[in-house]
């Protein structure tokens, strides 16, 4: 079984909102193929019972702000770089309810 | 119809979320104060601006450990927070902070009682989570485009999963008014569903009763009232029996519960399989909770609905029933208790409190907080009673007089002229009038009819516009008439 | 006397303190240079020449240009990642380490051209076009903080921030012939920094030399709490590190460092380095770190992984590029991602997002931080028997611009010295240690344990010293 083809590509693309032309279908299943087939050398090593890394400061914890508030920005700050506004929101083609 | 659902049994699960109550947001120091100018309350950081970065709010976190001890969940050795992927524009970063594989705790229970007669049941509470709110969209009328709102967005939201245990619409029910209770109790939200401080999920399936193979769920959505909840779930019980019963599938889906029209009806989604490809959030680090701070949070928690119940029972006397009911809100119960500090008839407290004052309160959809009647008001108003000041029936109309005017049942009666006639030689005047008038009827009462009584008493009653001590003038009556 | 803007930080600095230059000769040197010769480089995008106070300031870079990596936050002023889909996008607030630039005087002359979103060893991914190594101007200066190695390397600046998440500071500091420095993982706040892949990321200086480093790195650094993942440890003076003593300094060069892919030249020059510093006095032996050969495989899922969720935010809602011909949110966000995002940029998208999506997960993203622990405990055992490791910065000198875009593998295989200490959180440096035959810099690099960047400054600056190729300059 290949590891990723065209298929697993287009749904990929799909859950990132990214649209792939036939080029770039072709390019990218055949780039992602060989990229991962050389990460799937990780499966050489074994790693039973090694705890997964996840953060490099890794004995960092507890790390919280107090309850205090912080001035919010300016409305005019939060909405000076939004590409369409009403009012003072942010405006966006329709949504099609339902998540 | 009645036979077929009988032989069928719900399977529900109840997915709560619940805002948190603190100054700030999650992760930013925002306000949380609702009703304010859309996106007025918004940084870098609850926009999700390219370069901004999470820190946790302390005070939600234990806020949130609170929670979970109450709900009697274990609290997770090492606490992750994790990112839920998916694109939506309420969504500042298209993922929400939230918990996955390490939530902040799980296997949990809390018990409801289901009326009078029924026991009690335990709910399990499969997790307790803390994430982040989103943001709200607006779609005007008949607009080609939706508008966005990032007040809410980060708002600290706890979610309370339950495991499968709820069997009916009105367990349902009971497990979110215990939960409200609880949640209330601690202090920690606003718990108003109609603010959409807490929001409720539902997964419903129905199977065979007595048989074990869970059937296919569905999820029901946009209820906004426990009674919307009970309401959809009753209605979505049904929808699936009529389908089995026709022999059809149900289908796995989520669907939305109309309110105006008592439906549900399915969402419209895109056929796109949902995959959040959750992963641990590399922008916040782990948290632990040292077992001897959980001790101290956990002897720390206020008396909790159940406790206080029970103490109801054994201090005041109270039924088991009405101790229930009574500590069901937190308000009522503090009430409760001042009352019975400065009166020892525990039964009437608790009666007034159940009968005319909640009808009152629900009728005008009040707590007993924003009516103006302080307990030692009430209390003056069993005085009364007692003292033979006013009737019980003319104390009935004295507080709903008093709650709805805010002013002091005392103060009404004196000012109504209420009190009882309980001077006898005034009595005595009005009787001796009465008498003189009414002849026949003292004929009458010689002869032996003795219901002529009845009507010289209301004699004196209407000369005295009611407030006549109607005791006092039945002695007076029975010694003038020579009894 | 030099030209002002091929000066040093430090030496900028004395001269101001003695009142031999103002603050504005600097700049206006700076800026005449960059209009010179950036058309040739490419490599600052954004030149601020409002400078809006340039009186005399106080602070330890008072009147010193920086020039800023453009994924980097500054208030007000454009900041793009090089890509499309940030056009137009004036951050509302500063990134920590300007704030704190400001703070010090420094002042802030624009913005560093970059592969789009970091992701490049190249610098040929930007929307802006490549920025070309001053060396030699048919190769990349290296990336992805190409504009600004580049940009120090052609002295269109003084000092210049970059972001390293697999050597991006490094390995083009290396291929331009100046000094790079990742920071510890959490010695430098990452707040205002567009994040490429979060537990890798750090921002750190790109000088002309060693001490340059010591100086502004000492600005930047410290806990920030807006940033989770700082780590409140105190900042040393770092200048007090730059000693010329590495006598009984214990030194490991790892083995798996030096074998098939590296060039020659580049394997010559740094063994040359090493025995530099053996010979005043270290003492060099030759250490393991066995899953050297499996870093690369394990950054390209974890990098990917955390990209396409960090970069989920590109939709053209709040800010930035927006496709105007949809008509529904989802075809915007389809719309506005296609045209807004490169080709490389798609590439780990669609990578990390495979590695993350239900049914890959445990495969490739749970594996990467299974095998990322193997590897941060080959440093953990290696640093029990030295103080620092040096190695290669990069197995080859700067390569032709276009050589490799086609086979986006071989340019993830030029990463492989660089990467591991991103993977384990660790500070490092490249410092210039020779040239090719064809005159193209080639870099060393040192290793160190968390949060002893002094170690290495102290290891660097010795080195410095005893050496000059940090002297040389390219012909422009």
């Amino acid at each position: 079984m290949p590891l990723i083809d065209k298929r697993i590509v287009k749904h990929v693309a799909l859950l990132s909102r990214l649209e792939l032309n036939d080029r770039e279908l072709e390019l990218y299943s055949s780039q992602l193929a060989s990229i991962i087939g050389y990460i799937s050398k990780l499966n050489e090593i074994d790693t039973t019972n090694v705890p997964p890394t996840s953060h490099a400061a890794s004995n960092l914890k507890n790390v919280f702000r107090k309850d205090v508030l912080r001035q919010s920005l300016d409305i005019k700050d939060v909405l000076s770089n939004a590409p369409a506004r009403y009012d003072n929101f942010f405006k966006v083609p329709q949504v099609i309810e339902g998540k | 119809m009645r036979e077929d659902e009988n032989r069928y049994e719900t399977v529900i699960g109840l997915e709560v979320h619940l805002q948190l109550k603190a100054n700030t947001k999650a992760f930013c120091g925002c306000s949380t104060l609702f009703g304010q100018k859309p996106n007025s309350q918004t940084c870098p950081v609850c926009l999700g601006f390219p370069g901004s970065l999470p820190v946790l709010n302390e005070e939600a976190f234990y806020s949130a450990v609170k929670v979970a001890l109450a709900l009697n969940c274990k609290i997770q050795d090492l606490i992750k927070f994790d990112r839920k992927n998916y694109y939506y524009p309420d969504l500042p970063k298209n993922f929400q902070i939230s918990q996955y594989d390490m939530p902040l705790s799980y296997d949990g229970a809390i018990y409801i009682t289901s009326g009078p007669e029924k026991g009690r049941k335990k709910i399990r509470i499969k997790r307790v989570h803390l994430e982040e709110d989103a943001g709200k969209l607006l779609h005007p009328e008949g607009a080609n485009y939706s508008l966005v709102d990032y007040n809410r967005a980060g708002i600290p939201l706890l979610e309370i999963v339950t495991e499968p245990d709820i069997n009916s619409p009105q367990e349902a029910y009971d497990y979110l008014t215990r939960l409200k209770a609880i949640l209330e109790y601690l202090k920690v939200s606003d718990c108003d569903m109609e603010k959409g401080s807490l929001r409720c999920d539902a997964n419903i399936s129905i199977r065979v009763a007595g048989t074990d193979k869970l059937g296919t769920k569905v999820e029901l959505k946009n209820m906004n009232t426990f009674k919307g909840v009970r309401l959809a779930l009753e209605y979505e019980a049904k929808r699936q029996i009529a389908l089995v019963e026709e022999g059809e599938k149900i289908t796995q889906e989520t669907r939305l519960w109309d309110a105006e029209k008592s439906l549900t009806t399915p969402m419209r989604t895109k056929e796109e399989a949902m995959d959040y490809r959750y992963f641990p959030e590399p922008d916040l680090v782990p948290f632990q909770v040292d077992k001897a701070v959980i001790e101290k949070i956990r002897r720390e928690l206020p008396e909790l609905p159940e406790a206080k119940a029970k103490r109801f029972s054994s201090e005041y006397g109270l039924s088991e029933y009405d101790a229930n009911v009574i500590t069901g809100q937190l308000e009522m119960a503090d009430y409760f208790e001042e009352c019975a500090k400065i009166y020892q008839n525990r039964k009437t407290i608790a009666n007034w409190l159940m009968g005319d004052i909640t009808a009152y309160l629900n009728a005008e959809n009040l707590t007993i907080k924003q009516i103006g009647l302080s307990p030692s008001d009430l209390v003056g108003l069993f005085n009364m009673i007692d003292e033979g000041t006013i009737s019980g029936k003319m104390a009935k109309e004295v507080l709903i007089e008093a709650m709805k005017k805010g002013i002091k049942p005392a103060e009404i009666v004196e000012r109504r002229g209420l009190s009882q006639i309980s001077d006898t030689a005034a009595l005595e005047r009005v009787v001796d009038a009465v008498l003189a008038r009414n002849e026949k009827s003292v004929d009458d009462y010689r002869k032996g009819k003795k219901n002529a009584l009845t009507y010289l008493i209301g004699q004196v009653m209407k000369d005295t516009n009611g407030t006549a001590n109607p005791a006092l003038v039945n002695v007076i009556l029975k010694r003038r008439l020579g009894d | 006397m030099a030209e002002l803007f091929s000066l040093t930080g430090h030496d900028l600095l004395r001269r101001i303190e003695r009142g031999e230059v103002a603050s504005s000769s600097i700049l206006d040197s700076v800026f005449a240079r960059i209009d010179r010769v950036d058309t040739k480089v490419n490599a600052v995008v954004k030149v601020n020449r409002q400078q809006s106070d340039i009186a005399p300031k106080t602070g330890r870079l008072a009147g010193i240009p920086v020039l800023v990596k453009d994924n980097i936050c500054v208030k007000g002023e454009e900041t793009t990642c090089s890509s499309r889909i940030l056009e137009g996008f004036r951050p509302p607030y500063d990134a920590t380490v300007v704030k704190k630039l400001k703070d010090e005087g420094a002042l802030l002359i624009g913005k560093a051209n970059m592969d789009e979103f970091a992701f490049g060893s190249s610098c040929e991914t930007s929307c802006y076009g490549p920025t070309r190594n001053p060396w030699d101007l048919e190769r990349i200066p290296g990336g992805s903080s190409g504009g600004s190695a580049a940009a120090v390397a052609a002295d269109e600046t003084i000092m210049a921030l970059g972001s390293d998440t697999g050597g991006s500071i490094r390995q083009p500091a290396a291929l331009c012939g100046v000094v790079g420095l990742k920071p510890t993982y959490g010695r430098v706040s990452r707040y205002g920094l567009i994040a490429f892949a979060s537990s890798l990321d750090q921002i750190g200086p790109i000088t002309k030399d060693v001490e340059d480093a010591a100086l502004l790195l000492g600005v930047i650094a410290g806990y920030d709490e807006m940033d989770s993942t700082s780590v409140d440890v105190p900042v040393p003076d770092y200048t007090r590190s730059l000693q010329k003593d590495v006598k009984g300094l214990r030194i490991g060069v790892p083995r798996e460092y030096f074998v098939k892919g590296i060039d020659p030249e580049v394997e010559e020059a740094v063994r040359r380095g090493i025995e530099v510093l053996k010979e005043l006095g270290a003492k060099v032996s030759e250490i393991h770190l066995p899953h050297t050969e499996y870093a690369v495989s394990t950054y390209y899922i974890i990098g990917p992984a955390e990209a396409s969720s960090n970069l989920a935010r590109f939709d053209g809602v709040q800010y930035g590029y927006r496709d105007k011909d949809a008509d529904n949110i989802i075809d915007m966000y389809v719309r506005t991602r296609s045209k807004g995002f490169g080709a490389e940029a798609k590439r780990r998208i669609l990578l990390g997002t495979y590695c993350l999506s239900s049914g890959y997960y445990d495969a490739y993203y749970l594996k990467a931080l299974k095998v990322r622990t193997k590897i941060k405990e080959d440093f953990d055992e290696a640093f029990r028997s030295c103080d620092c490791i040096i190695t290669p910065t990069s197995p080859t000198p700067a390569f032709k611009i276009g050589e490799k875009t086609g086979d986006p593998l071989s340019m993830y295989l030029s990463d492989v010295y660089t990467i591991p200490a991103n993977l384990a959180g660790l500070p490092a440096i490249s410092v210039p240690c020779g040239f090719s035959s064809e005159g193209l810099p080639i870099g060393l690099q040192i290793m160190a344990k968390p949060f002893d960047e002094e170690t290495i400054f102290r290891v660097a600056y010795t080195f410095e010293q005893a050496t000059d190729w940090h002297k040389r300059k390219p012909m422009l």
